[in-house]
């Protein structure tokens, strides 16, 4: 057996505390794959400049009034169903998740359907509504399908009860990942079922909803073109209509994509945001936002700058 | 130094604070109490102990009806739990109406369960002011008040994945106050702790004690149960073995299965 003694390591040499200054290592596959892109990059570039398409009537489009007023109409159309589809869709997700077997199954039809069936052919349904229900009757009030059914109507009906089918299994995904404890302490402190979700569990839920709801709502700006098949005068509606006057009709296209892209940058934005508001006691410190750091940044470098000024 | 529990609503008469006839419950095919029989008195400090899976856990969440009984009757306070009896008819009680009966009852869990999303602060005031309706300024004031008296005054503002295990557990114990209870059940609260929180935890139920609340504790701390403790109920497999003083049960165990868990956790 080694003595002990035997064992005890020399004292380690003394190092400095200075920093490292070590060469990185090079990273040479990174600009060989960055050159290999850029070039690609440029052939398709000049394939586009060399086709048959006037890029110099798109700026003259992108502000059309037409054009300003579809991207309008793609905005709230998609909000508005969004809108619909989410609160529609945590009252599913609820029936869906209720230890009642009636409400639960009605839950799980609805998204059968909704989910199983195409949503053009969903709108197309809600368009012909008056096929079915000719006069609508609500007691109160009283008037032709036809004369109720206008174009955002069938839209937000025909998007919205669709999406509805979707959150709610975004939503119910979210109620399942709140840790059953925390329903525990909240009725032990005498809170009602309705209260509990309200103000413990949805909240906590909105961590794993938000993400995939952001995507869908993104989606969703996309979808909504096909709203134009019920006469509704949304982006695309109102791009073909142009075309079909102009004969620029590739260039509509592409007029249209710009919004749609600036749309959707936007909204992505805003997720942003929500997200990190939502991650609120999910960890110990929440990352600066963007403009945050930047001003960090900005405050870093006047302190660098500052010496300078006081000598 | 003002009490941890100032305000603990008196008990209606001389009869215990809880008292359990025969308690039966089964999950599916799984007979998990085999009928407990037992008196918990006012300011009286109950222990249960017991291996692992001899239901203390479903006892305790039977008594504020996060569980249902199958068989044998449960009072605190001398009100069936969950129950309405009308001759010898038995009629559920309404969300509502069971809601308001686990107003006058706390519970500390073993894993804290604190609202993640929401302060300390926010956590001790969410039932006051949700469940008993308090103006905010009111419930703001009580808890800090218990947020001061559990030595986390200077806490406020975190965040419970921001506070250690030992803080969030007398969070939680002040959020379970805040509704002014007449009964604390506290179900293994130090088990989850690094052994050097478990003191600051265990001060504060002292306090309470010291201050005359009706705690049932279920426990694994005999120190605790021996200096605190008025009563102690040994169960094993669903039934209670041995009961008694702490002091007899713990130092002059009677049945061999007592002495045999003794052995391991003293
Ligand atoms: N919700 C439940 N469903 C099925 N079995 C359960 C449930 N809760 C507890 N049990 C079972 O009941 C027994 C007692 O559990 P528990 O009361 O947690 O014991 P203890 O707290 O004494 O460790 C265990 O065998 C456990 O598996
Ligand atoms: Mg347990």
């Amino acid at each position: 057996m080694t003595e002990i003694s035997d064992r005890i390591p020399p004292p380690a040499p003394s190092v400095p505390p200075e920093q490292i200054k070590a060469i990185p290592v090079r990273h040479y596959g990174r600009w060989v794959a960055g050159v290999v892109i850029i070039g690609l990059l440029v052939l398709i570039g000049i394939a586009f400049s060399n086709a048959k398409i006037n890029y110099g009537v798109i700026p003259d489009y992108l502000f059309d009034p037409g054009i300003v007023t579809g991207a309008w109409t793609t905005l709230y159309i998609s909000v508005l169903a969004m809108l619909l589809g989410v609160v529609l869709g945590i009252v599913i997700a609820v029936m869906r998740l209720s230890s009642n077997p009636v409400t639960s199954t009605v839950a799980w039809v609805y998204i059968w359907f909704f989910r199983g069936t195409p949503v053009l052919v969903q709108l197309l349904l809600w368009y012909n509504i008056a096929l079915v229900f000719p006069i609508l009757n609500l007691g109160f009030y009283k008037d032709e399908m036809n004369q109720v059914m206008t174009p955002v109507l069938t839209a937000l009906l025909g998007l919205g009860l669709n999406e509805a089918a979707y959150m709610s299994e975004i939503v119910r995904a979210g109620i399942q990942s709140v840790d059953e404890g925390q329903t525990e302490a909240s009725h032990a402190l005498g809170m009602t079922q309705g209260k509990t979700l309200r103000r413990v569990v949805l909240p906590q839920a909105m961590r794993v909803i938000i993400p995939p709801t952001g995507n869908e709502f993104i989606n969703m700006l996309k979808t909504s073109s096909l709203a134009y098949a019920v006469q509704l005068p949304e982006l695309i509606k109102k791009a073909t209509d142009i075309s079909s006057t102009s004969l620029a009709v590739v260039e509509m296209y592409f007029v249209a994509c710009i919004w749609y892209l600036f749309l959707t940058t936007i909204f992505s934005i805003v997720q942003y945001y929500i997200e990190r508001r939502y991650a609120r006691g999910s960890s110990r410190s929440l990352p600066p936002t963007p403009l945050q750091r930047m001003r960090k940044y900005l405050r870093m470098f006047g302190s660098f700058r500052r010496p300078e000024v006081a000598r | 130094m003002t009490s941890l529990a100032k305000d603990i609503a008196p008990s209606t008469g001389g009869q215990p604070m809880v008292k359990a006839e025969a308690v039966h419950k089964s999950f599916g095919l799984s007979h998990v109490l085999k009928g407990i029989d037992l008196e918990v008195n006012p300011r009286e400090v109950f222990c249960l102990v017991g291996p692992s899976g001899s239901g203390k856990s479903t006892f305790l969440r039977c008594i504020n009806h996060l569980e249902k009984i199958n068989a044998g009757r449960l009072y605190v306070d001398g009100r069936l739990v969950g129950y309405r009896q009308q001759g010898d008819k038995l009629y559920e009680l309404k969300e509502k109406e069971v809601s308001a009966q686990r107003r006058d009852i706390g519970m500390v869990f073993q894993r804290f369960n604190l609202f993640p999303h929401m302060t300390a602060l926010e956590n001790v005031m969410e039932a006051p002011i949700q469940v008993k309706r308090e103006t905010k300024a009111v419930a703001r004031e009580r808890a800090q008040q218990l947020l001061d008296r559990v030595g986390l005054g200077d806490r406020i503002g975190h965040y419970p994945a921001q506070l250690s295990g030992g803080q969030q557990q007398r969070v939680a114990i002040a959020r379970a106050l805040a509704m002014q209870p007449k009964l604390m059940l506290f179900d293994e609260p130090t088990s989850a702790l690094d052994p050097e929180l478990v003191g600051e935890v265990l001060d504060v139920m002292r306090d309470l004690a010291a201050d005359g609340m009706t705690m049932i504790v279920v426990t694994h701390e005999m120190g605790f149960a021996r200096e605190v403790g008025d009563s102690l109920v040994f169960m094993d497999d669903g039934v209670v073995v041995e009961s008694g003083h702490p002091r007899e049960v713990l130092m002059n165990p009677q049945h061999e299965r007592t002495k045999s868990f003794l052995s391991k956790v003293l």
